[in-house]
């Protein structure tokens, strides 16, 4: 085992590729994350998300072990994850086939 | 841990006497029934409808012939649209000791107030025979809801209360939670959770069913002050509140009043069937515990970020603070400091495990600290589920 990981940066599940702060970091920070030091590129608010891995552009963004979204661009281990580099994969499914499903049942 | 055995089988962790308004205008009589004892012993709960309403009559038996009940006086006025005979011989049906007082029949406020307590003087003496006997995790349906829920709530509170879930339903615990409003985002992740694909189906059609609901009444959009605290997507906010339920497979969706046949991770759908007609599907915390209770939870989890200082009639309730400075602020009320994650001094994996023992003391009678406070919340409103509702809310 090498050093200890830094409790200020958690990985909520084993499968995911971001960490979330539990404090508020300041960039240029280094922390020790999976026994391997990662430096922070931004300041990085308590609740906000670090990439814990290299992720490519198009890539499923990975927390509570679901998918949360999707990378917008090419993003570095360290760097903050947020509006800027991911966007929401998610199709409100209300308002197509599910919608149909329900109202197909309930008429 | 030991429960009070119930001529039904059921074991409560708890042996209360409900003192039960059947419409608001014997709320005050059933109020100062009940003021006369220890908030502990003896709770009001009610409805205060005057027209009937088959969700309210369920909710009503089921949480008087809840396995933490030991006995029931039921408060009518007398010309409210309530069927008190009903709930009475549903009540009685069950084994347990009930009377119905009718404020117009017994005389007015004063002597029904006085019927009302030698009936429960002499019910608290009967109920020192209720048989205790060993209490098995398998016996237990614990529920969880969110409520003030911040910034950290997705991150410590939240994922602890899934973690002690995960270890909970190993054990053959059924552990229920609910608010879908909250879920929308996450249906495709939750519908891969279920092994059964009628039971997929389910999830979708509950959480359609809420989306739409939410937007009908004008809310449940992704707010400017979710992305200042770190989320991004509406999935990674829903995801924060799935998180309550760790990583089980979803086995099976309930109804209010229905409960889980066996242990495993149950969603129950807390949205109404059909065309908006009585306004938000919940009207606030209490409504959720309400409903948690009358699927036969006997203990409930509760997260909270800002800092709820609720408890409930009925069941206790295990506050989970998530927030180290709010635990600090209002750590009268709050069991558990999740937040003790965000200092470093604590994992997710020691708080659920705290969480799991905060339950087991409870069934050895430990007080929560809203129980010991004397908070006894409790709310239930009109409610429909249409023409589709299941069995469970059919009158007969």
């Amino acid at each position: 085992m090498g050093v200890a990981d830094d409790p200020r940066l958690i990985a909520l599940s084993p499968r995911d590729n971001v960490c979330v702060a539990c404090a508020d970091l300041a960039a240029g920070e280094r922390l020790i994350v999976d026994g391997a030091p990662l430096g922070l590129d931004a300041n990085v608010a308590l609740g906000h998300k670090v990439a814990r891995h290299d992720i490519a552009a198009g890539a499923d963004i990975v927390k509570y072990g679901a998918r949360i979204g999707i990378a917008t661009r090419a993003i570095g281990r360290g760097q903050h994850v947020h509006v800027h580099n991911m966007k929401s994969g998610y199709l409100p499914t209300y308002t197509l086939d599910a919608a149909h499903r329900y109202l197909g049942r309930t008429e | 841990m030991i429960g009070y055995l119930r001529p039904d089988g059921r074991k409560g962790v708890r042996d209360t006497i409900l003192v039960v308004y059947l419409v608001e205008c014997a709320h005050f009589v059933a109020r100062e029934i009940a003021s006369a004892f220890a908030p502990q012993k003896v709770q009001v709960i009610g409805f205060p409808g005057c027209y009937p309403n088959d969700y309210a009559f369920a909710m009503m038996r089921a949480l008087c012939t809840h396995p933490n009940v030991g006995a029931v006086a039921l408060v009518s006025l007398g010309c409210e649209g309530f069927d008190r005979g009903e709930l009475g011989s549903a009540i009685a049906a069950s084994g347990r000791p009930t009377t119905t007082l009718t404020i117009q029949e017994t005389g007015g406020t004063r002597r029904t107030i006085e019927t009302g307590r030698r009936w429960i003087a002499a019910t608290l003496e009967s109920l020192q025979a209720t048989p205790r006997v060993p209490l098995a995790w398998a016996d237990l349906i614990i529920g969880t809801i969110c409520g003030g829920s911040d910034g950290t709530s997705g991150i410590t509170a939240n994922p602890a209360i899934g973690r002690c879930f995960d270890t909970l339903v190993r054990d053959g615990t059924a552990c229920i939670f609910t608010e879908a409003g909250e879920l929308v985002g996450c249906e495709d992740f939750m519908a891969s959770r279920s092994p059964d694909p009628a039971v997929a189906d389910e999830v979708y059609r509950c959480l359609s069913k809420a989306a739409t609901y939410d937007h009908a009444m004008g809310h449940g959009s992704f707010a400017p002050g979710n992305a200042e605290g770190g989320l991004t997507t509406q999935e990674e906010k829903s995801m924060g509140a799935y998180a309550k339920s760790g990583d089980s497979a979803i086995m099976g969706v309930l109804r209010p009043c229905e409960r889980p046949a066996r242990g495993g991770l149950f969603l129950v759908d807390d949205i109404p069937e059909g065309a908006p007609v009585f306004g938000y599907p919940n009207v606030n915390d209490n409504a959720k515990l309400a409903e948690l209770i009358a699927c036969g939870a006997q203990i409930l989890l509760f997260s909270t970020g800002r800092g709820s200082v609720v408890g409930s009639a009925i069941a206790p309730v295990v506050k989970i603070c998530a927030n180290p400075d709010t635990f600090e602020r209002l750590g009268d009320d709050m069991d558990i400091n999740a937040g003790a994650i965000l200092s470093g001094t604590a994992t997710l994996d020691q708080v659920g495990a705290q969480i799991r023992d905060a339950i087991a003391d409870i069934c050895r009678g430990a007080e929560t600290k809203s129980e010991a406070l004397g908070h006894q919340e409790f709310i239930l409103s009109y409610k429909t589920y249409g023409a589709l509702g299941p069995s469970c809310l059919a009158r007969t």
